[in-house]
């Protein structure tokens, strides 16, 4: 597998990063690099093995269902770059 | 042409948890905003998620409540996308293995019939927090109160063809959630949320390219919604278009569907384990305790209301599509209240007031108890069921009990056969006319003396007893 550059747009585009276009064709050789290392992996038969969600052989601990944060709103918001009355606030989105 | 509509629906609910999913802040609706939100839900570096045990027990109940299969090892995983909402930048949710598999649920339809609609799988996942667009003119506010609630998503297989039967479904499920204890069902709230996807195909054909209608709080808008697309969607087939694969947004004020964003915009959330999350791993005994503490269920009851009141399979499944409703009917009954008055008044005269002033049957005006007291009056003719309505009105108006008011407006129905038989004298005699016309053979007239009667008496008299009376004396 392979991408071109208009994918490569697309991808930064979903992941919020901007590539220059005079990047744009090293991150696209750089990015196909990778990904024909993963497909070195896929050679790797891995029919009869589990898949692993996670390296530690342990399951989740639960906790009991306990209200045990109090409000630290003021400390929150006094670190936040912008707020208003009581909340946070961003440049506009529009829906 | 005859198109054929396949709906699915992915149903957002709340669980009833004191706190958030994997943290410790708590999750009561309506606090100051982000005075519930702690630094997990914050997105902070250096904190770690919890699982909450009870959200875990709550999706259990779930799907064995629904005979789902339960993955007894399940794992976390992250859904990457970008909102102001969503500090972290990704949601924990279930992909891989979702703790409640494939499952069930049987749905009444119109024709009298049932059917089964599929539960694809309900996972666990942290809800986000809310944009608040209009409250600043250049800015969007952002409250995280909301982020890190615990909400059970359930997605249904494409089993539904129709509007209708999309809000039965939902109906049944936001029913059960109720009965099990594990979601308000508050949709106002928003603590129970409905998401459509929606196609249409000709008879036969594959299935057609969906579009996701969101936005729905209510059932009612849920069925507008969803006949709005199919509407949409027939018309640019039959005019030689296709459909687009996209989320479209239900606007209530305006009652039409408009696209948020399509395909091409769409998200690919790069799903992975969640590597700050174990598996989790369910063992037979906590299933085994969590069947054993399940109450009985909606299908459950009904059938004994059925077999154990007599109920039809009509009234028992409007008796018992609300736990609340089901719990009210039940305590008339303890009482020794008559099965068909009590199921006719619940659903009948309660039912509209109820839904007249929009409230539930938990804040009724007019307890159980006092409903009993009511139509026992009837039972034992000391009024007649056209008074009791009236006495209904006033009692729902706050005017006193149900003696109280018999007392007080003089509603006693009429037991004195002497005053009542006068009475009727009076009416034979003042209309000589129609008494010839009864007696030539007009028997629909002896429902005019009725009424004269009745009307005599203010509602007083006993229909019963006024017909038999009036029909010894005319013949």
């Amino acid at each position: 597998m392979s991408l071109d550059n208009k994918q490569v747009k697309e991808i930064a585009y979903l992941a919020k990063l901007s590539v220059d276009d005079s990047q744009l064709e090293q991150s696209t050789e750089e990015l196909n690099n990778i990904l024909n290392l993963m497909e070195e992996l896929g050679e790797i038969e891995t029919g009869d093995i589990e898949p692993m969600a996670h390296p530690l052989h342990m399951s989740q601990r639960l906790r009991e269902d306990e209200v045990s944060e109090g409000d630290l709103s003021k400390e929150f918001q006094k670190i936040a770059p912008k707020t208003g009355k009581s909340h946070f606030l961003v440049p506009t989105v529009i829906e | 042409m005859t198109w054929e509509t396949v709906i699915g629906l992915e149903i957002h609910s709340q669980l009833r948890t004191k706190s958030k999913i994997f943290s410790g802040a708590s999750t009561a609706f309506g606090a100051k905003p982000n005075t519930q939100a702690c630094a997990v839900d914050l997105g902070y570096p250096g904190v770690l998620p919890v699982l909450n045990k009870e959200a875990v027990n709550m999706a259990l109940s779930f799907g064995l409540a629904v005979n789902a299969k339960i993955n007894q090892h399940s794992i976390f995983a992250r859904k990457n996308y970008f909102y102001p909402d969503l500090p972290k930048g990704y949601q924990i949710s279930q992909f891989e293995l979702p703790i409640v598999g494939q499952g069930e649920i049987e749905i009444p339809l119109e024709d009298g019939q049932n059917k089964m609609v599929g539960i694809t799988r309900a996972h666990l996942e942290e809800d986000a927090g809310k944009s608040i667009h209009d409250l600043y003119d250049d800015f969007t506010a952002i409250d995280l109160n909301r982020a890190g609630t615990p909400l059970l998503e359930i997605v249904s297989e494409p089993d539904m063809s129709s509007a209708k039967e999309a809000v039965t479904y939902a109906k049944k499920i936001h029913s059960l959630v109720q009965y099990i204890g594990i979601c308000d069902g508050n949709m106002q709230e928003g603590s129970f949320r409905c998401d459509a996807n929606v196609s249409i195909r000709k008879k036969g054909d594959e299935l057609g390219t969906r579009a996701e209608l969101k936005n729905i709080n209510s059932f009612k808008f849920l069925e507008k919604a969803i006949n709005l697309e199919v509407e949409r969607q027939i018309d640019i087939l039959e005019d030689g278009g296709s459909i687009v694969q996209e989320t479209r947004l239900y606007d209530a004020v305006k009652n039409e569907t408009r696209s948020m964003r399509s395909k091409e915009e769409a998200n690919d959330y790069r799903y992975f384990p969640d590597p700050d999350l174990l598996p989790v791993a369910i063992n037979d005994e906590l299933l085994s305790q969590i069947k054993k503490s399940l109450p009985e269920l909606p299908t459950e009851k009904k059938i004994r209301f059925i077999k154990d009141f007599g109920l039809s399979e009509y009234d028992a499944e409007n008796l018992t599509a609300q736990i609340d409703i089901a719990d009210y009917f039940e305590s008339m009954i303890a009482k020794g209240a008559d099965v068909k008055l009590s199921a006719n008044w619940v659903m009948g005269d309660l039912s509209a007031s109820l839904n007249k002033n929009q409230i539930e049957i938990q804040d009724s005006p007019i307890s159980a108890i006092e409903l009993y007291e009511l139509i026992t009056k009837i039972s034992d003719n000391t009024i007649s069921g056209k008074i009791a309505k009236d006495i209904f009105k006033s009692m729902w108006e706050g005017k006193g009990s149900v003696e109280e008011i018999i007392e007080n407006q003089g509603l006693k129905q009429m037991t004195d056969i002497d005053a009542l038989e006068g009475i009727i004298d009076e009416v034979v005699n003042n209309n000589t006319l129609q008494v010839q016309q009864f007696k030539d053979g007009n028997s629909k007239l002896l429902g005019f003396f009725v009424g004269q009667v009745m009307k005599a008496t203010n509602g007083k008299a006993n229909p019963k007893q006024v017909n038999k009376i009036l029909n010894d004396k005319l013949s």
